[in-house]
């Protein structure tokens, strides 16, 4: 359990003149669950894009299950075995739900593993009633869940979630969860999050930004009690 | 000395008809985020425009500065209305709306000039400068130049017309938060492209012979000047027009003009490269 | 899928036969000689655009590269078999890598549009300018905007003296087309045509899973160049002369009239598009009254604003909403009662 798949050193972005990030020491240990707070502009979806490939950071260093990935692109660190998925989601809108799972599973199989994968997941995360419908047409929720799929079949050993809950009704929810902790027993995974009350759910250990520096991280109850996490960020929230 | 004169007003005449040539599309790409194809029949219908009128009696320089632009602002009204606000939002549809009416124009203009050349004569004598011979007509391109950019910079900068443009600029719901309806600012927008690029082929007409086809020749210069130049539109404008210009002429003076041309496009090609957002997207940032 | 392919087959078989045995009838061969290699020409960017996304203003390009390539590799030659593969190879080479330069650059749509633009514009003046004496690749002379005339046209592999002209070339385009046709078929049903259709409808989340869209976008770009290039050599022997014409921006502006007319993500539509639109552009060219490009823009303009989807994906539509329902309909239900597995694969 102690070993680490995920790693910056001193990441740092500024745009223009402004700094996201500043000096980031982050590690993520298999296995492990970990969410990122923290108020609007406080860096983290910054963080999130640097780690993912959609940005290069200005500074620093990104290591990731054994390979420098901080200038590599985001279809690089997908190929290291890193799902990811966007605040949006980001799906296939013209093609059906099984195309769009088969898109994902196809880089790493050949076509006949990869339609045996696509029914997989379909049964695993009962998308099979939705299966040839086109995902544009499906409700917000129902996207989420196609995308999570398109995450889920690549078998990856990190995930990376910026804002799964958001616009989710609760029964969506619980549902996706579900398949978070599913997902959790074979990836490390971590979760950008604005829903308190989700990241009490989910979570063990939170990781705090504020003005693009890690403020505090520790088990996500004694976070919330912490009289300065609750000044700069849930102070102000509820 | 009188050389360098000489060789000072080329680079001038070069960077000034630049301008001249994309003014209209980037005021059009830069308030509205269309891209008009039809630019070049724009300038060359201001070409006939002033052609017709000259025919016709009327004093050049009316001709010219006066009948040009405002008959093509017209036309460029009807078309806004019929066709343009029915596209926005669509970049590449419009994009192909409008290279169907440059087809268009250009066939209209077949059936009504005729698929010969026609022209003027330069209205200016040529004088010169020492030994050398240089074109008068090119101060005058100079000065017109320069003057519809500070025109644009005044409007933008000194009247309230100008703020809400640039409002509307930056956030395309802006001029209904100014009190003003979007639909009205972009109509007004397609007017003054319209008219400016009138104004530019009207002004062109007497250096070039003139053809129903004559507006493919200006397209690629104004569509490179204008994306080149990035989101800053009259700086943008500027200093795109100033570095292609300067880039012909380069290599108009050491090989030919078709090769300034030829370098022209290629030099464009490779900015894009580099700098795919524009030169205003890394330099001048946040001036307009 | 393969039931799918199976059919294509069928379907351009039947195709070749009644436009070699029935048209004819009609059209001179002559006529549909070109109809058949613009109908490729349309083919090539119905590909690129309506699969892969890329929408290239510069197609004619391709075309012209592939024409030239063919007519300067055959005076020098003085045959016509390796040139063909010349002149599919050069357009290949420019294209992939003038795409690897857009793609690797990250460009957007706009700004695609204007460099593939603006190339096609550099060919056509740079062609133009070549009249000099100066201006010979071997023993062809590139004669300006006169072009050039005069090249041995198609022959017999190894027989240089037996030409294939008239109606024998006129059945060589036509299966050329077919065969075209069916590589397409095949280069779009495979994974790498599903991918590209995924790149098409989200490069963010397919380069999120992992692919390099990149490399697949270049890819694309230089076999839709290819054809593009192969469309270009037929023409040459069509013509029997080539000039900068082939570059100019009408050439392009009308290969992509012929896929929106046509239809987009569809392999037929574009090629429908083509001879549809040339045909008229025959019989419009008989009449002095209005100008061809008069029209030809009109129905740019009006495409564009009531029928963007064009006319084949339309009658699609309108197929499946009236007749094709109820057909559908009556054969679907027993099925779905005996098997319980979804039809797809």
């Amino acid at each position: 359990m102690t070993e680490v798949v995920l790693e910056t050193h001193a990441l740092t972005m500024r745009y223009g003149g402004v700094t996201a990030t500043k000096n980031v020491d982050f590690k993520l240990y298999a296995y492990e669950l970990r969410c990122l707070i923290g108020p609007n502009g406080a860096g983290k979806s910054t963080f999130f894009k640097c780690i993912s490939g959609l940005e290069t950071p200005t500074d620093g260093e990104i290591l990731m299950l054994g390979s420098e990935t901080t200038f590599w692109t985001a279809h690089q660190i997908a190929s290291l075995g890193v799902g990811i998925k966007t605040q949006v989601p980001n799906v296939m809108d013209g093609l059906t739900v099984f195309e769009n799972i088969w898109l994902a599973a196809r880089r790493q199989h050949n076509t006949p593993e990869a339609n045996r994968k696509t029914e997989e997941i379909l049964d695993r995360l009962t998308l099979r009633d939705i299966a040839h419908r086109h995902v544009g047409h499906l409700a917000h929720g129902e996207r989420q869940h196609v995308e999570l799929g398109l995450v889920a079949v690549g078998d990856p050993k990190i995930v990376l979630l910026d804002e799964p809950a958001a616009g989710m009704s609760s029964k969506d929810i619980e549902q996706m969860t579900k398949i978070i902790h599913e997902l959790n027993k074979a990836a490390a995974i971590i979760i950008v999050e604005h829903d308190m009350q989700f990241i009490q759910s989910i979570a063990n250990r939170v990781t705090v930004f504020h003005r693009g520096e890690i403020l505090i991280e520790d088990h996500v109850d004694r976070v919330m009690s912490d009289p300065t996490v609750r000044n700069v960020y849930l102070g102000k929230k509820s | 000395m009188d050389l360098s004169v000489v060789i000072l007003v080329e680079f001038l005449y070069a960077i000034a008809s630049l301008i001249l040539i994309s003014a209209g599309l980037a005021v059009i790409f830069g308030m509205m985020k269309v891209i008009n194809l039809a630019h070049g029949e724009f300038m060359m219908m201001g070409g006939y425009a002033t052609i017709t009128a000259v025919n016709a009696g009327v004093n050049i320089f009316f001709a010219m500065l006066v009948i040009a632009p405002i008959t093509i602002g017209l036309i460029g009204l009807i078309i806004e209305r019929l066709i343009i606000r029915r596209l926005y939002g669509r970049l590449i549809d419009t994009m192909l709306a409008t290279w169907g009416l440059s087809l268009f124009f250009i066939g209209l203009a077949k059936m009504i000039f005729g698929n010969t050349t026609t022209g003027v004569s330069t209205p200016i004598p040529g004088l010169s400068i020492g030994d050398y011979q240089i074109n008068g007509y090119n101060f005058f391109i100079i000065i017109i130049g320069f003057i519809v950019l500070a025109l644009m910079l005044f409007v933008l900068k000194g009247t309230r017309a100008g703020l809400i443009a640039r409002g509307t600029m930056q956030i395309p719901e802006m001029a209904a938060a100014l009190g003003c309806s979007p639909d009205r600012v972009y109509l007004v927008t397609f007017f003054c492209g319209a008219a400016l690029s009138g104004l530019a082929g009207a002004i062109l007409a007497p250096l070039v012979g003139l053809t129903p086809s004559s507006g493919a020749t200006y397209i690629a210069e104004a569509f490179i000047t204008v994306i080149a130049g990035g989101p800053a539109l009259i700086i943008g404008l500027l200093s795109s027009a100033s570095f292609f210009g300067t880039i012909n002429q380069l290599f108009t003076f050491a090989i030919s003009p078709i090769v300034g041309e030829v370098m022209l496009l290629v030099s464009a090609v490779i900015l894009l490269r580099l700098l795919p957002q524009g030169i205003t997207s890394k330099f001048f940032k946040g001036k307009f | 899928m393969i039931d799918s392919l199976w059919r294509d087959s069928v379907g351009a078989v039947l195709g070749i036969a009644l436009l070699i045995w029935v048209a004819p009838l009609f059209i001179s061969p002559y006529t549909l000689t070109i109809l058949i290699i613009y109908g490729m020409l349309a083919l090539s960017l119905g590909m690129i655009w309506g699969f892969g996304g890329i929408l290239c203003f510069g197609q004619a390009a391709f075309f012209g590269l592939g024409a030239y390539a063919y007519v300067i590799a055959a005076i020098n030659i003085g045959e016509s078999t390796l040139p063909m593969l010349i002149a599919v190879l050069v357009p290949a080479i420019f294209a992939s890598l003038l795409g690897a330069m857009m793609f690797y650059g990250r460009l957007n749509d706009v700004y695609l549009a204007v460099i593939t633009l603006v190339v096609t514009l550099i060919l056509f003046k740079f062609m133009n300018s070549t009249a000099g004496p100066e201006y010979i690749i071997g023993k062809a002379r590139l004669g300006g905007f006169n072009g050039i005339p005069g090249f041995p046209t198609l022959n017999m592999p190894g027989n240089p003296n037996a030409y294939i002209w008239g109606d024998t070339y006129f059945y060589f385009c036509a299966v050329t087309l077919g065969v075209v046709f069916l590589i397409t078929t095949l280069i779009l049903q495979s994974s790498f045509g599903r991918i590209a259709v995924g790149i098409r409808e989200n490069e963010t989340r397919m380069s999120l899973l992992g692919y390099d869209i990149r490399a697949r976008k270049t890819v694309l770009f230089t076999i839709g160049a290819a054809i593009a290039g192969l469309a270009g050599a037929l023409f040459a022997n069509w013509a029997e002369i080539v000039t900068p014409n082939l570059f100019s921006l009408s050439q392009s502006a009308e290969i992509i009239i012929w896929c929106i007319v046509g239809g987009l993500g569809t392999r037929l539509g574009p090629i429908l598009g083509a001879a549809g639109l040339s045909l008229l552009k025959f019989l419009l060219g008989q009449q002095t009254l209005i100008d061809n490009l008069l029209i030809t823009g009109l129905i740019l303009v009006l495409f564009v604003l009531i029928l963007p989807k064009g006319i084949v994906p339309t009658l699609n539509d309108l197929w499946s909403l009236t007749i094709g329902q109820r057909i559908i309909r009556h054969r679907r239900r027993p099925r779905r009662r005996t098997r319980r597995k979804p039809p797809r694969d």
